[in-house]
């Protein structure tokens, strides 16, 4: 029997466990796929857990619900690939492989910047990018006062690069519902050159700051926290004060990527942009955060991401050349807050645009604008990720490479 | 000098071919640097990444080898924004 590994069973590897399950002759192939945690997560939901719309219960399962019959799952650490000698060391056992997909995702490393984990980590500073962070702000902020919040961005990439700038919506939302948005004072920071550096967006979309009396402070390289003094301080030496930062570490791959030699500095795997393969091993393909390629880093885009896997795998089986699809296809909602939301649809090339989507004209979801429906359809993502997303059922009428139908392009 | 080469509406140059030292010490006096060894050792650095294709960040600074973070900020208060517009090259890319 040849083996095909899955490292990670987060949101890709689960998909892929389940698009490959049906498709590959069973009795030449065993598919195993291993995982540290016994539950899985709705990482999505770590946005909306610290404003108490989301309960714990909302966020998590217990992760083998999701991996099929006919999968092998083991719950355990994953020590170190040694891709040369096609095997993966863990806590107890190597495994062999024929073919390695690499799905271990990324997370927060806040221990990259001096301060940020020091004695005020999770007394006035917080993360909402874990289970745990979240929960933490969310008790936070249910008897928190007011004062000076900072939203906070360390470094790029991150996952779901909006997630950030929608907490800064949806804490203007809260405060607002609260009857204390006077006595709070928000400001989104962040090290790129904009709130959204792509011009269309910028253009559209700067007048919800304004219109939310969020201000933002740009270009802010930081280098420590100033636990004392309670500042944030960049390169340059701005420093900005505050009573509750919430920041979004520096993002990275695991670490058995940097201990397996086959990372980047930030521990990201390179990857062909279109094909999906290492491009260092030719047996060895990644998918979703874990790779270094330019799209961004959300459950949406590893949808996609995962057709064009499940095809090129069946490819290399075959001896076949593969597929170079992949277009960097990524569909996200923005919650802008007081039940609104926009709705995004872009790739590798396009960059978001105005129109209406999936149905050129008709919608009824409209890009690039606030709407309500949009937030129904973001709220909707909770159940189509647990009941569609994992499975790897395609979701109807968008499609795995992006549409330019209904977009209005230059 | 004035620079009549073609550039984007921020400044940058729309085509690294135009690009040469003089040019660099032009956008480089818009922003007030006065450009030393230190500081063309890191446009140089600067330029012989986007050469090979790399992206340009705050850590890969860290790793150049040429200067520590503090240094560059010293160096270029602006950061990479106005290294990269010196350099001739594009601006780095941000996400949304
Ligand atoms: C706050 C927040 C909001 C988000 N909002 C959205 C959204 O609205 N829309 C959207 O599309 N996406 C969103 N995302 C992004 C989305 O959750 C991720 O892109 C997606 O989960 C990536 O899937 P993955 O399988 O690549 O990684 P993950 O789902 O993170 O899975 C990686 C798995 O690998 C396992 N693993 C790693 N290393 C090891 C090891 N050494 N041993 C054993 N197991 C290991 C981990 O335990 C984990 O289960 C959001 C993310 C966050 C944090």
């Amino acid at each position: 029997m040849k083996q095909l590994l899955i490292l990670g069973a987060g949101t890709s590897g689960t998909m892929m466990a389940n698009h490959l399950v049906k498709k590959l002759n069973k009795n030449e192939w065993k598919i195993t796929i291993i995982d540290q945690y016994k539950t899985h997560y709705y990482q999505p939901g770590f946005l909306f857990l610290p404003f108490d719309t989301y309960t714990e219960d909302q966020v998590k399962k217990k992760g083998n619900k999701f991996i099929p019959k006919g999968v092998n799952y083991i719950q355990t650490k994953i020590e170190q690939i040694f891709p040369k000698e096609n095997k993966v060391k863990l806590e107890n056992e190597t495994i062999n492989y024929d073919i390695l997909i690499v799905a271990t995702g990324c997370k927060i490393a806040p221990e990259e910047i001096e301060g940020m984990k020091g004695k005020n980590w999770q007394k006035n500073i917080f993360d909402f990018y874990t289970y745990e962070g979240s929960l933490a702000l969310r008790n936070k902020l249910r008897d928190w006062k007011g004062g000076k919040m900072l939203i906070h961005i360390t470094e790029m990439p991150i996952k779901c690069p909006v997630a950030p700038l929608e907490f800064a919506f949806l804490a203007d939302s809260y405060f607002t519902k609260k009857g204390m948005r006077d006595k709070v004072e928000i400001t989104y920071v962040t090290p790129l050159s904009g709130a959204f550096t792509k011009d269309k967006c910028s253009k559209s979309l700067t007048y919800l700051l304004d219109d939310k009396n969020i201000n933002i402070e740009t270009d802010f390289a930081i280098e420590h926290v100033d636990n004392e003094n309670n500042k944030i301080v960049d390169y340059a030496e701005k420093e900005l004060d505050y009573d509750l930062l919430v920041t979004v570490p520096t993002n990275m791959g695991d670490e058995v990527i940097e201990g397996s030699g086959m990372g980047d500095d930030l521990n990201f795997v390179p990857t062909h942009h279109n094909t999906l393969q290492s491009l260092e091993n030719e047996n060895v393909f990644v998918i979703g955060d874990a790779t270094d390629v330019p799209a961004s880093k959300a459950g949406s885009v590893a949808h996609f991401q995962a057709e064009t896997l499940t095809d090129n795998i069946l490819l290399y089986i075959a001896g076949k050349p593969l597929k170079e699809e992949f277009d960097g296809h990524a569909n996200c909602f923005i919650e802008t807050g007081f039940n609104k939301a926009l709705l995004i649809d872009f790739n590798y090339e396009h960059e978001p645009v105005h129109g209406t989507f999936p149905f050129a004209g008709i919608g009824p979801l409209q890009l690039l604008k606030e709407s309500v429906i949009n937030h129904w359809g973001k709220l909707a993502f909770r159940w189509i990720y647990w009941n569609m997303l994992l499975k790897g059922i395609p979701i109807p009428f968008v499609g795995r490479n992006m549409s330019t139908k209904g977009k209005k392009l230059d | 000098m004035s620079i009549d080469v073609k550039r984007t509406d921020e400044g940058y140059l729309a085509n690294f071919s135009d690009w040469n030292k003089e040019i660099g010490n032009e956008i480089a006096k818009e922003d007030e640097i006065e450009m030393t060894d230190k500081h063309w050792e890191v446009i140089t650095w600067i330029q012989e990444q986007i050469k090979l294709g790399k992206a340009l960040s705050i850590r890969s600074i860290k790793k150049s080898g040429v200067v520590d973070i503090k240094e560059f900020y010293k160096l270029f208060p602006r950061g990479l924004k106005i290294s990269t517009k010196i350099a001739g090259v594009e601006k780095p890319k941000g996400c949304i």
